[in-house]
């Protein structure tokens, strides 16, 4: 019976911890992993597998685990597929076995594990997607209905659907050397290079510091783990425990994890659950030691069988009898010190060892610990359901084997070699290389900053191990230009006798369910058959089969599954290769992947001096970009519509003032700026008058347009330089650019001024009106004074500088107001007291849109990366008598062509309808495929009295003349006729703006 | 995580910086005939190995930058400012 013994162990007897399983109440103590305490307790069947619904119990003692894969916690704090082998215990711990019903005990779901013959590779694919010969149901649409019963009877653990009450952050840290690892390979480096004087960091995944000291019955190996502890920390190091080195990347940065929270009954609100840490470290110690590998062989998934060294750590740890009968297998010499361990303890051994000779050494060993031995010997059938009761064997037979004896026992322990942790290098893009004589890949030579230590380079024996962290500490700390000892590594290797290679036991004609990766559910014939249909590249078999694609992603089954292909290709494993490891080594939540960028910090928000000017005045707020903009400023019950509709209306026939704050600007200054603007503007900008401003079209290289906008000459040297709200931070860039790599004889320089002023559009008849209340001289506003894009500096009432440009996106007579951003709210506060008596209205984008939609002004949504000048209509304002950016490519003949879609207007045909942005448009007889063209703004145009839009179509307008066109909107508001017209809908002449 | 020694800010992270492109290419006049203005714009090479890009440091000191980088493993050879006379005044003083 397996039970917790009254003494050994790191766990703490006096203390308990309660802890409930599937809804049942339990204790453990501190110093107990989930897996642990449940195993203490008598549990056996912690979950089951992925297809069959088979029962599974604890695999492993780490990270590497398979089989007790639960979840752990409640309600918004449900975490699914959590080893339960790396949970630390606490007090009032809730977890669940997951994927089975209504238990994992009893399961109803394990019915299907009766036609596992027929769940082969592939199965659900091949049966479902098509049934031969008929192939009816050929095609997605019923795939799409059977995928989700099937989803639902195989899966894993279901995240809660909860908003996340956590908190995660990010952080950034510098150091000389990382230690990844805490062994006796990393603990000696990370001493080493500290003592060297340099600034070391040591993480280790575990919440103790040791690695396989922990695992150690001696008081030696306890006395040496604390003191190399206690010198670390005296040597200034920084340690980080429960920490995961679960990335490597380019320059020796590493991304750390750090639970912070995941231990503690109850989440401490001042600390985040985790801390996902960028660290920039210049050199790196890889001692992530080495995994122990399981073999293929039949119900080797069974609970009660897990790795020789896993029930070595529950006895020596945790203080557990894992099995009183226990029968080992290994084929290398790992396996005797467990055997021994256990034995001592008072269990009763017997070890198959797969190889013929065994050291004399480990013969004595044994005797001395009454451990019944059988060389030559291997596991072929776990026997006992649910609990393990037996063992049929095989025994050496020349090459092969034949029928052996069958053990009686209560636990199996299996060695099938160990496979070194080499994950991180994998990410540097380092192929692991095949080691022959110790039967796993190990890491290769290469001139990336990182050294390897201990059995990650297997490096199987302790002092060895120890030997080889000294040396990399040592090799780090020479490489930054410290002194530090000189001492020989140790190469790969250490046993006295070879491992023999073993991935499968097998004898002709015994059908037998061996797993390969239990947690996916892949058997050993998944994998021939993948070979037999064809997938004879390791990454296809994994993508096939979902070999190594479960949440420990390979890390016991994976060389199995290699072996096993490699036979079957009749090649070397090295000639088969290993599929590539990527980050993460182990899953890191999404929560501290995304860090405080969640909600409203998902991105930064951009709020105008005006903003809560705007607020306190009924604005309704949109995004735009980043940007928080006025929408509408609704009066009475109005609702989005009746607002911009009064308020259009309201600027056409009186007054409205509108915050436009977001708008780029961007002070070009310098003697030279008017050769520069006349270079980047596709109109001519050589002969602008100081006091004045001009609109402007600028290009890219390719010819297409970049944005437009307003520029204001101020002096000689001096522009004010404004852009569209989308595009402010590219086009700033963009003039850097020209003038850094392009132009550099320019005497020209460029700054965003875009937060140091404030904006306002002051728009309609009686917009001249208004300025001259605010202005302490009104008649620097006057026609004469100031007619259309004129310019002029002056002050405000109250001595506000203030610049004013007479120009219009709107269509009417209209100004924009800009002044230091501190002034903003001022600015509004004195426009808005003279416009409300002359009956204006504060407009926001919405009103701003229906302006310009009736006057046919383009904005982002029609410059949209691949239209021309031409296309947008204004062509007329591409110079012929000067040369600027794009005016070469802009004539490509593609780009020059008359069918190209050009901007229009488009009106529905019965006035009474509308249609939606977005829309492609057809010819009438040809609704289908990418139409004619599409829609890119749609308004209710208050002048006209029906809806608009804008949007482009092959030829423009006059192809158009008495055609229909369809907007074709199928999955909306279906398909509705609409007449082309001209894009200028409203005052085409402009008469208004100018008056 | 490429890192960048800025000739201003010293060394940081490429997050700070936007890829620009080509930082061989010399641009043709704007009067310069279609074929030059084709190769310069469409006719790019896309080398393993070192390459000469351009880099701005738009979350810093706004620099433009050239710098020689190895296109598989990310090493930069140098980096300077692309403005030819500022960067003759940072590396020679005059």
């Amino acid at each position: 019976m397996v039970h917790r013994l009254a003494s050994g162990g790191r766990i703490d007897r006096a203390q308990s911890l309660r802890f409930t399983w599937d809804g049942r109440t339990m204790t453990g103590h501190p110093g107990d992993t989930l897996a642990s305490a449940l195993m203490a307790a008598g549990e056996e069947v912690m979950g089951r597998s992925f297809k069959y619904h088979r029962p599974r119990g604890i695999m492993s003692a780490g990270v590497e685990e398979s089989g007790a894969i639960v979840t752990v916690g409640a309600g918004d704090r449900r975490d699914p597929n959590v080893r339960a082998t790396t949970q630390e215990l606490y007090e009032g711990l809730t977890a669940t076995g997951q994927n089975a019903w209504p238990n994992v005990r009893f399961d109803a779901g394990a019915v299907l594990s009766l036609f596992s013959r027929f769940f082969a590779a592939g199965f659900y694919y091949k049966t479902f997607m098509g049934l031969p010969p008929f192939e009816w149901g050929k095609g997605t649409g019923l795939w799409m209905q059977y995928e989700k019963l099937i989803r639902r009877s195989a899966g894993m653990g279901t995240a809660s659907r909860a908003p996340d009450p956590d908190s995660y952050e990010h952080a950034h840290g510098f150091c000389d050397v990382l230690v990844v690892g805490s062994g006796p390979a990393g603990l000696n480096a990370a001493l080493t290079a500290a003592q060297a004087g340099l600034d070391v960091v040591l993480v280790e995944q575990d919440f103790e510091l040791g690695g396989d000291y922990l695992n150690q019955a001696t008081e030696a190996a306890e006395q040496t783990r604390a003191e190399l502890v206690a010198q670390l920390s005296a040597a200034g190091a920084r340690v980080m425990t429960r920490t995961t080195a679960f990335g490597l990347y380019d320059y020796s940065v590493a991304g750390l994890l750090e639970r912070v929270t995941d231990h503690l009954p109850a989440p401490d609100g001042a600390l985040p659950r985790q801390r996902f840490w960028t660290l920039r470290a210049k050199r790196t110690i890889v001692a992530t030691g080495a995994i122990e590998r399981t073999v293929a062989f039949g119900n080797n998934d069974r609970p009660g069988i897990m790795t020789a060294a896993a029930g070595q750590t529950y006895l020596n740890r945790y203080g557990i009898m894992p099995g009183d009968r226990i029968i080992m297998a290994t084929n290398n010499e790992s396996a005797y010190g467990p055997a021994a361990d256990l034995a001592r303890a008072g269990a009763e051994v017997t070890l198959l060892d797969a190889r013929a000779e065994v050291s004399d050494e480990l013969k004595a060993l044994a005797k001395a610990n009454n451990i019944l031995v059988r060389p030559g010997t291997a596991p072929l059938n776990a026997l006992g359901k649910p609990a393990i009761d037996g063992l049929e064997t095989v025994t050496a037979d020349g090459t092969g084997w034949r029928p052996g004896e069958v053990e009686n026992g209560d636990l199996i322990l299996i060695s099938g070699g160990w496979s070194p942790v080499v994950h991180l290098l994998s990410h540097r893009g380092l192929k692991p290389v095949w080691d022959a004589a110790n039967a796993c890949f190990v890491p290769p030579e290469s001139d990336d900053p990182i050294h390897t230590a201990g059995a990650a380079a297997a490096i199987w024996r302790g002092e060895d191990c120890e030997a080889s962290g000294r040396a990399a500490g040592a090799a780090a700390a020479r490489a930054l230009g410290k002194s530090a000892p000189e001492e020989a590594a140790p190469g790969p290797g250490g046993w006295a006798t070879p491992i023999r290679p073993l991935y499968e036991v097998k004898l002709p004609g015994k059908k037998l369910k061996s797993f390969v990766d239990p947690q996916n559910d892949v058997g050993t014939e998944d994998v021939r058959l993948a070979h037999r249909e064809g997938f004879v590249s390791v990454e296809h078999l994994k993508r096939y089969t979902t070999l190594g694609m479960a949440s420990d992603q390979g890390k016991m089954g994976n060389i199995v599954g290699l072996a096993l292909m490699a036979e079957a290709l009749g090649r070397e494993i090295p000639e088969v290769g290993t599929t590539t490891f990527r980050p993460p080594y182990t899953p890191i939540s999404i929560g501290a992947l995304s860090g405080r960028n969640v909600g409203s910090h998902f991105r930064p928000l951009r709020r105008t001096p005006m903003h809560d000017w705007n607020l306190a005045n009924g604005g309704v707020m949109t995004m735009a970009g980043l940007w928080h903009r006025p929408w509408f400023f609704p009066r009475a019950k109005e609702g989005k519509t009746e607002a911009y509709i009064r308020e259009t209306t309201t600027v056409r026939e009186a007054v409205g003032l509108c915050d436009v704050t977001s708008l780029g600007k961007i002070a070009v200054q310098g003697p030279d700026a008017t050769t520069f603007l006349n270079r980047v503007y596709t109109n001519p900008f050589a002969k602008l008058a100081v006091g004045k401003a001009r609109y402007g079209i600028m290009l890219r290289d390719d010819g297409i347009v970049m944005d437009d906008g307003t520029t204001w000459r101020l002096s000689e040297s001096d522009y004010f330089m404004t852009t569209t709200t989308a595009h402010a931070a590219k086009v700033m860039a963009w003039l850097e650019e020209l003038l850094q790599t392009r132009w550099s004889d320019l005497k020209v320089h460029v700054a965003s001024v875009s937060d140091q002023w404030a904006g306002a559009a002051v728009a309609g008849p009686k917009s001249r009106a208004v300025l001259e209340a605010c202005l302490e001289d009104s008649s620097v506003v006057s026609n004469e004074a100031c007619p259309f894009m004129a310019v002029i500096e002056t002050t405000l009432k109250g001595g506000i500088p203030c610049r004013i440009a007479r120009i219009s996106f709107s269509g009417e007579m209209a100004y924009e107001a800009y002044v230091p951003s501190d002034y903003g709210p001022a600015l509004m506060d004195l426009l808005w007291a003279a416009a409300k008596p002359l009956g204006g209205c504060l407009y926001g984008l919405e009103a701003l849109g229906a302006l310009r939609i009736e006057k046919g002004h383009v904005t982002g949504a029609e410059l949209d990366g691949r239209v021309t000048i031409d296309d947008a209509g204004l062509g007329k304002m591409a110079s012929t008598k000067k040369d600027y950016i794009g005016n070469v490519l802009r004539k490509r003949p593609e780009l020059l062509r008359g069918d190209r879609p050009r901007l229009v207007g488009i009106f529905p045909k019965d006035r009474a309808q509308t249609f939606n942005a977005g829309t492609i448009l057809c010819k009438a007889d040809a609704v289908s495929g990418m139409g004619e063209g599409w829609i890119t703004a749609v308004t209710h145009s208050p002048a006209l009295g029906h809806w608009i839009g804008l949007g482009y179509i092959a030829g423009g307008h006059e192809a158009w003349q008495g055609k229909t066109a369809v907007a074709a909107d199928p999955v909306r508001k279906g398909n509705i006729e609409v007449e082309i017209v001209s894009p200028h809908m409203y005052d085409p002449s402009g008469e208004r703006m100018h008056g | 995580m490429i890192r960048i020694r800025c000739p201003f800010c010293g060394e940081r992270d490429h997050s700070e910086f936007t890829y620009g492109g080509d930082g061989s290419i010399v641009y043709p006049a704007l009067d310069a005939p279609m074929e030059d203005w084709v190769k310069a714009v469409f006719e790019r090479e896309n080398p393993r190995g070192r390459q000469l890009e351009t880099w701005h440091h738009t979350s810093g000191c706004r620099a433009w930058l050239l710098v020689e980088r190895d296109t598989m493993t990310h090493e930069i050879f140098s980096v300077r400012l692309a403005h030819e006379g500022a960067g003759r005044v940072i590396e020679e003083g005059t």
